[in-house]
């Protein structure tokens, strides 16, 4: 049973808040993708993502949504997105490509869209609203 | 004594600072936005701060989750701009005013904000994205800043109304401080924009020019508005805004608009902009 208490930002779609009880859960996985900010890991890293990963106390889930460069995934397994910046950075990818990949968009789509204001706070507030 | 005499809030976008480092502020997509900011440099040229207490927020830079300060104020002699995993940017070593920082300190923490003093900090794009954006690319930064970084990464932040009580009780601060000083206070971050999930992208311009206009004349009742306003309106990386209401409690009540402009999109963001002074009262 989760002793996570209801919190007013539940219901916002397609956000996941990271707050204290979400930086607890994503502690080593956020521990380790700021190792990355030393070269010496980025090649470690690079050279072998899983023996690099088994070095992190991280859950196997957490591994795998790294490994599978899910960050929706990883960010429900309490990433949060500056940490995990330093993964897609190791990857020579941009902010705006990584947001892209968490939308569905593809990047055209995504600089698109940003291009033209952005993406609409109408139907985009609360959850009961997409239904 | 030193005095603050007004305040500058600027959006912080790491890809400002990058567009800025490649030479790039006159291409299509970067043009409009730095058009923005050439009255800030003008205006920062007459103005000649002696210190820029400046605040803003680290993105696991400095601070990884090992320890998170609410509120951090970096008192040391020089701040190296930091690498953020490509290289630091090329911008100059920024330099601290220690004694005023002490003395900020001192008064603060008496007054009942508990903060964090910081004496070896790298500073990332959010504290020097704002100095490029007013003073360009010179060899030095013409003036001391003093580097106040707040966290808005974990959830929660400091509140609206905590940010801007510590404005008030920085004003206070400055003002007993002994030597004569030109004290400017810059809020940095914003405005809407979420980085994050299948909402990324989210950009509320009702909402970003309803703060820009609050933020001047109803500071006060702005300050009251609960996080879940900003996270919910403005995006989960647009709860950065907080930060504007240290600048605005620093100053009068009444302010004089020098500038205001508002642009969409720096990357994933939307760029506002304020520069106010203090009108008396």
């Amino acid at each position: 049973m989760s002793n996570r208490l209801p919190q007013p930002y539940d219901d916002i779609p397609g956000t996941t808040i990271f707050d204290a009880h979400m930086a607890r859960e994503g502690y080593h996985l956020n521990q380790f993708a700021m190792s990355l900010m030393k070269a010496p890991n980025r090649e470690r890293f690079r050279a072998d993502e899983r023996t690099y990963l088994d070095t992190w106390p991280m859950s196997e889930d957490q591994k795998q949504a790294v490994l599978a460069r899910d960050y929706n995934r990883m960010m429900a397994l309490g990433g949060n997105v500056y940490f995990l910046a330093k993964i897609f950075s190791t990857d020579g990818l941009s902010f705006q490509h990584a947001a892209a990949t968490m939308t569905g968009m593809t990047q055209e789509e995504y600089r698109d869209m940003m291009l033209n204001g952005g993406r609409s706070p109408e139907g985009n507030l609360y959850k009961k609203e997409g239904e | 004594m030193a005095r603050i005499t007004a305040g500058v809030a600027t959006s912080h976008v790491p890809a400002i600072g990058a567009a800025i480092d490649l030479g790039k502020t006159e291409e299509a997509y970067w043009k409009p936005l730095f058009e923005g900011y050439e009255y800030v440099k003008e205006w920062i040229r007459e103005t000649r701060p002696d210190v820029i207490f400046l605040v803003y927020n680290d993105h696991a830079t400095a601070f990884d989750m090992n320890f998170i300060p609410t509120f951090a104020l970096g008192c040391a002699e020089a701040f190296k701009p930091a690498d953020e995993g490509w290289g630091p940017r090329p911008v100059p070593t920024v330099k601290g005013h220690p004694e005023l920082a002490a003395h900020i300190a001192q008064s603060l923490i008496q007054d009942d904000f508990d903060l964090t003093i910081i004496n070896e900090m790298d500073v990332d794009h959010g504290l020097t994205v704002p100095l490029s954006l007013v003073f360009g690319q010179p060899e030095e930064w013409p003036c001391l800043v003093i580097p106040f970084a707040v966290n808005v990464v974990l959830y929660p932040p400091p509140s609206g109304q905590r940010c801007y009580d510590l404005g008030k009780a920085l004003r206070k601060a400055v003002e007993s401080f002994p030597a004569d000083l030109n004290v400017q206070v810059w809020g940095t971050g914003g405005m809407s924009h979420q980085l994050q999930g299948p909402r990324a992208g989210l950009i509320n311009k009702e909402f970003d020019n309803e703060f820009l206009d609050r933020l001047v004349d109803d500071a006060p009742a702005l300050a009251r508005e609960p996080h879940i306003r900003y996270v919910r309106e403005a995006g989960s990386e647009g709860v950065e805004l907080v930060m504007w209401l240290i600048m605005r409690g620093a100053l009068d009540d009444k302010v004089a608009v020098k500038k205001r402009f508002y642009h969409v999109p720096a990357s994933n963001t939307a760029v506002g902009h304020l520069v106010l002074e203090n009108k008396g009262g």
